[in-house]
Protein backbone atom coordinates (compact mmCIF):
# COMPACT_ATOMS: atom_id res chain seq x y z
CA UNK A 1 0.00 0.00 0.00
CA UNK A 2 1.20 3.45 -0.91
CA UNK A 3 0.37 5.43 2.18
CA UNK A 4 -1.43 5.01 5.47
CA UNK A 5 -5.11 5.85 5.20
CA UNK A 6 -6.14 8.89 7.18
CA UNK A 7 -9.72 9.59 8.23
CA UNK A 8 -11.17 13.10 8.01
CA UNK A 9 -11.60 13.40 11.78
CA UNK A 10 -8.21 11.83 12.54
CA UNK A 11 -9.58 8.64 14.10
CA UNK A 12 -7.79 5.30 13.85
CA UNK A 13 -9.46 2.85 11.44
CA UNK A 14 -10.99 0.80 14.28
CA UNK A 15 -11.77 3.74 16.54
CA UNK A 16 -15.38 4.62 17.33
CA UNK A 17 -16.68 8.11 17.79
CA UNK A 18 -17.21 9.37 21.31
CA UNK A 19 -20.23 7.49 22.68
CA UNK A 20 -22.60 8.39 25.46
CA UNK A 21 -25.72 6.69 26.76
CA UNK A 22 -28.41 7.49 29.28
CA UNK A 23 -31.67 5.85 30.35
CA UNK A 24 -34.88 7.24 31.78
CA UNK A 25 -35.10 10.43 29.76
CA UNK A 26 -38.78 10.29 28.73
CA UNK A 27 -40.87 10.56 31.93
CA UNK A 28 -44.15 9.39 30.35
CA UNK A 29 -42.71 6.26 28.74
CA UNK A 30 -42.45 2.87 30.45
CA UNK A 31 -38.78 2.86 29.48
CA UNK A 32 -36.54 5.20 27.53
CA UNK A 33 -32.95 5.78 26.51
CA UNK A 34 -30.68 8.14 24.64
CA UNK A 35 -27.67 7.02 22.66
CA UNK A 36 -25.14 9.42 21.19
CA UNK A 37 -22.30 8.55 18.86
CA UNK A 38 -20.36 11.67 17.86
CA UNK A 39 -22.92 13.98 16.31
CA UNK A 40 -25.61 11.31 15.90
CA UNK A 41 -28.20 11.33 18.69
CA UNK A 42 -31.05 8.82 18.99
CA UNK A 43 -33.84 8.77 21.56
CA UNK A 44 -35.92 5.63 22.11
CA UNK A 45 -39.13 5.33 24.13
CA UNK A 46 -40.87 2.04 24.96
CA UNK A 47 -44.57 1.72 25.80
CA UNK A 48 -46.19 -1.50 26.90
CA UNK A 49 -46.68 -4.43 26.83
CA UNK A 50 -50.22 -3.22 26.15
CA UNK A 51 -53.22 -4.50 24.21
CA UNK A 52 -52.65 -4.59 20.45
CA UNK A 53 -54.86 -2.34 18.39
CA UNK A 54 -56.00 -2.83 15.61
CA UNK A 55 -57.23 -6.23 16.72
CA UNK A 56 -56.39 -8.00 13.44
CA UNK A 57 -52.69 -7.41 14.12
CA UNK A 58 -52.88 -9.33 17.40
CA UNK A 59 -50.91 -12.54 17.58
CA UNK A 60 -52.61 -15.08 19.88
CA UNK A 61 -49.39 -17.10 20.24
CA UNK A 62 -46.98 -14.37 21.39
CA UNK A 63 -46.51 -10.65 21.73
CA UNK A 64 -45.59 -8.32 18.92
CA UNK A 65 -42.64 -5.94 18.88
CA UNK A 66 -43.52 -2.81 16.92
CA UNK A 67 -40.69 -0.41 16.13
CA UNK A 68 -41.09 3.02 14.61
CA UNK A 69 -38.04 4.89 13.39
CA UNK A 70 -38.34 8.58 12.72
CA UNK A 71 -35.91 11.29 11.74
CA UNK A 72 -36.77 14.72 13.08
CA UNK A 73 -37.13 17.28 10.32
CA UNK A 74 -34.32 19.35 11.88
CA UNK A 75 -31.93 16.41 12.33
CA UNK A 76 -30.09 17.03 9.06
CA UNK A 77 -28.65 20.12 7.39
CA UNK A 78 -31.33 20.26 4.69
CA UNK A 79 -34.69 19.98 6.42
CA UNK A 80 -36.33 16.64 5.62
CA UNK A 81 -40.06 16.31 5.11
CA UNK A 82 -41.49 15.04 8.39
CA UNK A 83 -43.38 11.77 8.47
CA UNK A 84 -43.05 8.21 7.23
CA UNK A 85 -41.09 7.61 4.07
CA UNK A 86 -39.62 4.61 2.24
CA UNK A 87 -36.35 4.78 4.18
CA UNK A 88 -37.89 5.12 7.64
CA UNK A 89 -40.25 2.20 6.95
CA UNK A 90 -37.27 0.02 6.07
CA UNK A 91 -35.27 1.03 9.13
CA UNK A 92 -38.28 0.45 11.41
CA UNK A 93 -38.53 -3.11 10.11
CA UNK A 94 -34.77 -3.66 10.37
CA UNK A 95 -34.79 -2.43 13.98
CA UNK A 96 -37.62 -4.80 14.82
CA UNK A 97 -35.73 -7.74 13.30
CA UNK A 98 -32.53 -6.75 15.08
CA UNK A 99 -34.25 -6.74 18.48
CA UNK A 100 -36.77 -9.59 18.18
CA UNK A 101 -34.25 -12.42 18.79
CA UNK A 102 -33.48 -11.17 22.32
CA UNK A 103 -36.95 -10.11 23.49
CA UNK A 104 -39.02 -12.77 25.25
CA UNK A 105 -42.44 -12.17 23.76
CA UNK A 106 -44.02 -15.51 24.70
CA UNK A 107 -45.64 -14.17 27.87
CA UNK A 108 -47.55 -11.41 26.09
CA UNK A 109 -50.06 -12.98 23.66
CA UNK A 110 -52.35 -10.47 21.99
CA UNK A 111 -50.19 -7.62 23.21
CA UNK A 112 -47.75 -5.18 21.67
CA UNK A 113 -44.55 -3.54 22.85
CA UNK A 114 -44.20 -0.21 21.10
CA UNK A 115 -40.72 1.17 20.47
CA UNK A 116 -40.43 4.70 19.12
CA UNK A 117 -37.04 5.87 17.91
CA UNK A 118 -36.42 9.50 17.13
CA UNK A 119 -33.22 10.76 15.57
CA UNK A 120 -32.78 14.28 16.83
CA UNK A 121 -29.40 14.84 15.20
CA UNK A 122 -27.97 12.82 12.33
CA UNK A 123 -24.39 12.30 11.17
CA UNK A 124 -24.59 8.78 9.66
CA UNK A 125 -25.07 5.60 11.67
CA UNK A 126 -28.58 6.56 12.74
CA UNK A 127 -30.03 3.06 12.45
CA UNK A 128 -27.26 1.63 14.64
CA UNK A 129 -27.69 4.43 17.19
CA UNK A 130 -31.44 3.77 17.11
CA UNK A 131 -30.98 0.05 17.74
CA UNK A 132 -28.58 0.74 20.62
CA UNK A 133 -31.02 3.19 22.21
CA UNK A 134 -34.01 0.87 21.63
CA UNK A 135 -32.23 -2.09 23.21
CA UNK A 136 -31.50 -0.05 26.35
CA UNK A 137 -35.01 1.39 26.44
CA UNK A 138 -36.55 -2.10 26.26
CA UNK A 139 -34.39 -3.25 29.15
CA UNK A 140 -35.27 -0.11 31.09
CA UNK A 141 -38.98 -0.75 30.50
CA UNK A 142 -38.63 -4.08 32.30
CA UNK A 143 -39.26 -6.18 29.21
CA UNK A 144 -37.79 -9.68 29.71
CA UNK A 145 -34.83 -10.17 27.38
CA UNK A 146 -32.07 -12.73 27.02
CA UNK A 147 -29.45 -10.10 26.21
CA UNK A 148 -28.86 -6.55 25.04
CA UNK A 149 -28.19 -5.77 21.39
CA UNK A 150 -25.26 -3.58 20.43
CA UNK A 151 -24.90 -2.18 16.96
CA UNK A 152 -22.08 -0.60 14.97
CA UNK A 153 -21.68 0.26 11.30
CA UNK A 154 -18.51 -0.99 9.70
CA UNK A 155 -17.40 0.47 6.40
CA UNK A 156 -14.95 0.18 3.58
CA UNK A 157 -13.48 3.35 2.12
CA UNK A 158 -11.79 2.43 -1.15
CA UNK A 159 -9.95 -0.69 0.15
CA UNK A 160 -9.54 0.24 3.81
CA UNK A 161 -11.84 -1.17 6.49
CA UNK A 162 -13.00 1.41 9.04
CA UNK A 163 -15.51 1.47 11.87
CA UNK A 164 -18.41 3.82 12.57
CA UNK A 165 -18.59 6.02 9.48
CA UNK A 166 -19.58 9.66 9.65
CA UNK A 167 -21.64 11.38 6.96
CA UNK A 168 -18.46 12.91 5.52
CA UNK A 169 -16.90 9.46 5.14
CA UNK A 170 -20.06 7.98 3.65
CA UNK A 171 -19.81 10.56 0.87
CA UNK A 172 -16.22 9.44 0.06
CA UNK A 173 -15.85 9.11 -3.71
CA UNK A 174 -12.28 7.95 -4.46
CA UNK A 175 -11.25 4.46 -5.65
CA UNK A 176 -13.91 1.85 -4.99
CA UNK A 177 -16.01 4.35 -3.08
CA UNK A 178 -17.74 3.76 0.24
CA UNK A 179 -19.36 0.53 1.47
CA UNK A 180 -21.62 0.69 4.50
CA UNK A 181 -22.12 -2.43 6.66
CA UNK A 182 -24.34 -1.93 9.72
CA UNK A 183 -24.18 -4.96 12.03
CA UNK A 184 -25.97 -5.68 15.31
CA UNK A 185 -24.99 -8.40 17.72
CA UNK A 186 -25.46 -9.63 21.26
CA UNK A 187 -22.78 -9.65 23.94
CA UNK A 188 -21.46 -13.08 22.92
CA UNK A 189 -21.23 -12.17 19.24
CA UNK A 190 -24.47 -13.63 17.89
CA UNK A 191 -25.50 -11.53 14.91
CA UNK A 192 -29.09 -10.29 14.94
CA UNK A 193 -28.88 -7.89 12.01
CA UNK A 194 -26.54 -7.50 9.08
CA UNK A 195 -26.85 -5.16 6.12
CA UNK A 196 -24.46 -4.47 3.30
CA UNK A 197 -24.65 -1.55 0.92
CA UNK A 198 -21.83 -1.72 -1.62
CA UNK A 199 -19.21 -4.24 -2.63
CA UNK A 200 -16.80 -6.27 -0.52
CA UNK A 201 -14.92 -9.55 -0.98
CA UNK A 202 -15.35 -12.57 1.27
CA UNK A 203 -11.91 -12.33 2.91
CA UNK A 204 -12.45 -8.72 3.93
CA UNK A 205 -15.94 -9.50 5.20
CA UNK A 206 -14.40 -11.87 7.75
CA UNK A 207 -12.15 -9.04 8.97
CA UNK A 208 -15.20 -6.80 9.18
CA UNK A 209 -16.91 -9.28 11.50
CA UNK A 210 -13.88 -9.46 13.80
CA UNK A 211 -13.58 -5.68 13.94
CA UNK A 212 -17.32 -5.26 14.56
CA UNK A 213 -17.24 -7.76 17.39
CA UNK A 214 -14.65 -5.67 19.24
CA UNK A 215 -16.53 -2.47 18.48
CA UNK A 216 -19.84 -3.90 19.69
CA UNK A 217 -18.15 -4.95 22.93
CA UNK A 218 -17.19 -1.29 23.49
CA UNK A 219 -20.76 -0.18 22.81
CA UNK A 220 -22.08 -2.88 25.15
CA UNK A 221 -19.93 -1.58 28.00
CA UNK A 222 -21.42 1.89 27.58
CA UNK A 223 -24.98 0.52 27.45
CA UNK A 224 -24.34 -1.60 30.54
CA UNK A 225 -22.90 1.32 32.51
CA UNK A 226 -25.87 3.50 31.59
CA UNK A 227 -28.32 0.91 32.92
CA UNK A 228 -26.24 0.17 36.03
CA UNK A 229 -26.02 3.87 36.89
CA UNK A 230 -29.65 4.62 36.08
CA UNK A 231 -30.72 4.93 39.72
CA UNK A 232 -27.88 7.10 40.98
CA UNK B 1 -19.88 -1.48 52.47
CA UNK B 2 -22.50 0.15 50.34
CA UNK B 3 -26.17 0.18 51.11
CA UNK B 4 -27.12 -0.04 47.46
CA UNK B 5 -28.27 -3.25 45.92
CA UNK B 6 -26.74 -4.62 42.75
CA UNK B 7 -28.63 -3.77 39.58
CA UNK B 8 -28.99 -6.51 37.00
CA UNK B 9 -29.27 -6.05 33.27
CA UNK B 10 -30.67 -8.56 30.77
CA UNK B 11 -28.14 -11.18 29.71
CA UNK B 12 -25.79 -10.53 32.62
CA UNK B 13 -24.28 -13.54 34.44
CA UNK B 14 -25.34 -13.09 38.06
CA UNK B 15 -24.17 -16.37 39.57
CA UNK B 16 -22.00 -19.27 38.54
CA UNK B 17 -21.80 -22.83 39.77
CA UNK B 18 -24.07 -25.77 40.42
CA UNK B 19 -24.84 -24.65 44.01
CA UNK B 20 -27.06 -21.83 42.85
CA UNK B 21 -30.70 -22.16 41.88
CA UNK B 22 -32.34 -19.86 39.34
CA UNK B 23 -35.31 -17.88 40.71
CA UNK B 24 -37.74 -15.42 39.14
CA UNK B 25 -36.57 -13.64 35.97
CA UNK B 26 -33.44 -15.69 35.68
CA UNK B 27 -32.34 -18.53 33.44
CA UNK B 28 -29.75 -21.25 33.99
CA UNK B 29 -27.64 -22.33 31.03
CA UNK B 30 -24.55 -24.54 31.45
CA UNK B 31 -24.26 -23.85 35.18
CA UNK B 32 -24.44 -20.08 34.72
CA UNK B 33 -27.38 -18.05 35.91
CA UNK B 34 -28.37 -15.19 33.61
CA UNK B 35 -30.65 -12.28 34.48
CA UNK B 36 -33.57 -11.85 32.10
CA UNK B 37 -34.69 -8.47 33.30
CA UNK B 38 -33.56 -5.08 34.52
CA UNK B 39 -33.94 -5.01 38.29
CA UNK B 40 -32.34 -5.70 41.63
CA UNK B 41 -30.37 -8.83 42.43
CA UNK B 42 -31.52 -10.83 45.42
CA UNK B 43 -29.92 -13.96 46.78
CA UNK B 44 -31.16 -16.05 49.67
CA UNK B 45 -30.30 -19.67 50.48
CA UNK B 46 -28.49 -20.06 47.13
CA UNK B 47 -31.63 -18.99 45.28
CA UNK B 48 -30.83 -16.12 42.94
CA UNK B 49 -33.61 -13.92 41.62
CA UNK B 50 -34.25 -10.54 40.04
CA UNK B 51 -36.70 -8.08 41.55
CA UNK B 52 -38.05 -5.94 38.69
CA UNK B 53 -37.98 -2.15 39.08
CA UNK B 54 -40.00 -1.26 36.02
CA UNK B 55 -42.65 -2.69 33.77
CA UNK B 56 -46.39 -2.71 33.40
CA UNK B 57 -48.89 -4.29 35.77
CA UNK B 58 -49.33 -8.03 35.53
CA UNK B 59 -52.72 -8.88 37.08
CA UNK B 60 -53.04 -11.87 39.41
CA UNK B 61 -56.09 -13.44 40.97
CA UNK B 62 -56.84 -12.05 44.41
CA UNK B 63 -55.13 -8.69 43.84
CA UNK B 64 -56.84 -5.65 45.29
CA UNK B 65 -56.68 -2.89 42.69
CA UNK B 66 -57.85 0.69 42.25
CA UNK B 67 -59.42 1.42 38.88
CA UNK B 68 -61.50 3.92 36.99
CA UNK B 69 -64.94 3.25 35.51
CA UNK B 70 -64.50 3.33 31.73
CA UNK B 71 -67.99 2.46 30.54
CA UNK B 72 -71.31 1.01 31.67
CA UNK B 73 -72.95 -2.08 30.16
CA UNK B 74 -76.43 -3.49 30.72
CA UNK B 75 -75.06 -5.84 33.40
CA UNK B 76 -71.99 -4.18 34.83
CA UNK B 77 -69.11 -1.78 34.52
CA UNK B 78 -65.89 -1.85 32.49
CA UNK B 79 -63.00 -0.70 34.66
CA UNK B 80 -59.52 0.39 33.65
CA UNK B 81 -57.04 -1.04 36.16
CA UNK B 82 -53.89 -0.32 34.14
CA UNK B 83 -53.60 -3.89 32.86
CA UNK B 84 -53.43 -4.80 29.15
CA UNK B 85 -57.02 -6.03 29.34
CA UNK B 86 -59.96 -4.04 30.63
CA UNK B 87 -61.54 -5.47 33.74
CA UNK B 88 -65.24 -6.15 34.08
CA UNK B 89 -67.26 -5.70 37.25
CA UNK B 90 -70.57 -7.54 37.01
CA UNK B 91 -73.53 -6.18 38.97
CA UNK B 92 -73.84 -9.65 40.50
CA UNK B 93 -70.57 -8.95 42.28
CA UNK B 94 -71.80 -5.79 43.95
CA UNK B 95 -73.03 -6.56 47.48
CA UNK B 96 -76.03 -4.21 47.50
CA UNK B 97 -79.27 -3.71 45.63
CA UNK B 98 -78.64 -2.37 42.11
CA UNK B 99 -81.42 -1.03 39.97
CA UNK B 100 -80.79 -2.56 36.55
CA UNK B 101 -82.18 0.53 34.82
CA UNK B 102 -79.91 2.90 36.69
CA UNK B 103 -76.45 1.37 37.03
CA UNK B 104 -74.95 4.86 37.10
CA UNK B 105 -76.58 5.51 40.46
CA UNK B 106 -74.03 3.09 41.90
CA UNK B 107 -71.01 4.02 39.78
CA UNK B 108 -70.69 6.63 37.07
CA UNK B 109 -68.11 6.82 34.31
CA UNK B 110 -64.99 8.38 35.79
CA UNK B 111 -65.61 7.13 39.34
CA UNK B 112 -62.70 5.45 41.08
CA UNK B 113 -63.30 2.08 42.67
CA UNK B 114 -61.40 -0.34 44.90
CA UNK B 115 -62.02 -3.90 43.70
CA UNK B 116 -60.58 -7.36 43.91
CA UNK B 117 -59.58 -9.52 40.94
CA UNK B 118 -62.00 -12.42 41.10
CA UNK B 119 -60.96 -14.34 38.04
CA UNK B 120 -58.70 -14.05 35.01
CA UNK B 121 -59.75 -15.95 31.92
CA UNK B 122 -59.16 -15.55 28.22
CA UNK B 123 -62.08 -13.17 27.83
CA UNK B 124 -60.57 -10.79 30.34
CA UNK B 125 -60.43 -9.92 34.00
CA UNK B 126 -63.46 -10.19 36.31
CA UNK B 127 -63.66 -8.01 39.40
CA UNK B 128 -65.64 -8.26 42.59
CA UNK B 129 -66.66 -5.89 45.38
CA UNK B 130 -67.70 -8.71 47.74
CA UNK B 131 -65.08 -8.22 50.41
CA UNK B 132 -64.29 -5.83 53.20
CA UNK B 133 -62.79 -2.47 52.25
CA UNK B 134 -63.93 -2.62 48.61
CA UNK B 135 -66.26 -0.17 46.91
CA UNK B 136 -66.53 3.21 45.25
CA UNK B 137 -64.08 5.82 46.50
CA UNK B 138 -65.90 8.85 47.93
CA UNK B 139 -62.98 11.07 48.84
CA UNK B 140 -59.20 11.22 49.14
CA UNK B 141 -56.17 11.54 46.93
CA UNK B 142 -55.04 8.92 44.42
CA UNK B 143 -51.41 8.73 43.36
CA UNK B 144 -49.70 6.42 40.90
CA UNK B 145 -46.42 4.57 41.33
CA UNK B 146 -44.84 1.76 39.37
CA UNK B 147 -46.67 -1.52 40.19
CA UNK B 148 -43.32 -3.27 40.72
CA UNK B 149 -42.60 -0.94 43.64
CA UNK B 150 -45.82 -1.76 45.51
CA UNK B 151 -44.11 -4.45 47.68
CA UNK B 152 -41.57 -1.80 48.79
CA UNK B 153 -44.35 0.60 49.82
CA UNK B 154 -46.10 -2.13 51.81
CA UNK B 155 -42.91 -3.49 53.37
CA UNK B 156 -42.37 -6.77 55.18
CA UNK B 157 -45.74 -7.76 56.67
CA UNK B 158 -47.00 -4.23 56.14
CA UNK B 159 -44.27 -2.60 58.23
CA UNK B 160 -43.63 0.26 55.80
CA UNK B 161 -47.24 1.18 55.20
CA UNK B 162 -47.88 1.06 58.96
CA UNK B 163 -44.98 3.46 59.50
CA UNK B 164 -46.40 5.95 56.97
CA UNK B 165 -49.91 5.65 58.43
CA UNK B 166 -48.61 6.26 61.96
CA UNK B 167 -46.38 9.17 60.95
CA UNK B 168 -48.89 11.03 58.79
CA UNK B 169 -52.18 10.03 60.39
CA UNK B 170 -53.63 9.16 56.99
CA UNK B 171 -55.54 6.10 55.95
CA UNK B 172 -53.79 4.50 52.97
CA UNK B 173 -55.05 1.81 50.59
CA UNK B 174 -52.47 0.39 48.21
CA UNK B 175 -53.73 -1.16 44.99
CA UNK B 176 -51.50 -3.87 43.51
CA UNK B 177 -51.71 -2.04 40.18
CA UNK B 178 -49.75 0.90 41.58
CA UNK B 179 -52.66 3.20 42.39
CA UNK B 180 -52.61 4.35 46.00
CA UNK B 181 -55.50 6.00 47.84
CA UNK B 182 -54.61 8.41 50.63
CA UNK B 183 -57.34 9.67 52.95
CA UNK B 184 -56.46 12.18 55.67
CA UNK B 185 -58.05 14.90 57.77
CA UNK B 186 -56.29 17.65 55.83
CA UNK B 187 -54.65 18.15 52.45
CA UNK B 188 -51.32 18.83 54.22
CA UNK B 189 -51.36 15.38 55.82
CA UNK B 190 -52.29 13.74 52.53
CA UNK B 191 -49.47 15.59 50.77
CA UNK B 192 -46.91 14.51 53.35
CA UNK B 193 -48.03 10.89 52.90
CA UNK B 194 -47.70 11.34 49.14
CA UNK B 195 -44.20 12.76 49.60
CA UNK B 196 -43.21 9.77 51.72
CA UNK B 197 -44.54 7.26 49.18
CA UNK B 198 -42.79 9.03 46.32
CA UNK B 199 -39.59 8.94 48.36
CA UNK B 200 -39.90 5.16 48.70
CA UNK B 201 -40.54 4.88 44.98
CA UNK B 202 -37.36 6.87 44.26
CA UNK B 203 -35.19 5.06 46.82
CA UNK B 204 -36.51 1.54 46.29
CA UNK B 205 -33.03 0.30 45.28
CA UNK B 206 -31.35 0.78 48.67
CA UNK B 207 -31.06 -1.69 51.51
CA UNK B 208 -32.72 -0.98 54.85
CA UNK B 209 -35.49 1.10 53.38
CA UNK B 210 -37.51 1.14 56.60
CA UNK B 211 -34.61 2.79 58.47
CA UNK B 212 -34.22 5.25 55.59
CA UNK B 213 -37.89 6.15 55.94
CA UNK B 214 -37.61 6.56 59.70
CA UNK B 215 -34.82 9.08 59.08
CA UNK B 216 -36.91 10.70 56.34
CA UNK B 217 -39.77 11.28 58.77
CA UNK B 218 -37.43 12.57 61.49
CA UNK B 219 -35.99 15.13 59.06
CA UNK B 220 -39.35 16.16 57.72
CA UNK B 221 -40.97 16.50 61.11
CA UNK B 222 -38.01 18.65 62.21
CA UNK B 223 -38.44 20.88 59.14
CA UNK B 224 -42.16 21.24 59.72
CA UNK B 225 -41.70 22.30 63.35
CA UNK B 226 -39.24 25.04 62.22
CA UNK B 227 -41.77 26.35 59.75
Amino acid sequence: MAKEFTRPDGRKVDELREIEAKVGIVPNADGSAMFRSGNTIAIAAVYGPKKMHPQHQQNPAKGVLRCTYNMMSFSVTDRIRPGINRRSTEISKITQWALEPVVLLEDYPGQVIDVFIHIIQADAGTRTAGINAASMALAHAGVPMTDLVSSVAAGKLDKTLVMDLTKEEEDFEEGEGPTDIPISMTKDGKITHFQLDGKINAAQLKDVLDMTKDACAKVYEVQKEALKNSLK
Amino acid sequence: MTNERQITIPGEIIAEGEDYLPGEWTEKIDGKIYALRYGLLEESNKLVKVIPLSGTYNPRRGNVVIGKVESINFNGWVIDIGAPDNAFLSLMEVPRYVNKDALDEVMMIGDMVIAKIWEINKRGIDLSLKSRGLGVIEEGMIIEINPNKVPRVIGKEGSMIKLIKDQTGCNITVGQNGSILIQGDSIEKELSAKKAIMHISDKSYIKGLTEEMENFFKENMAKESIN
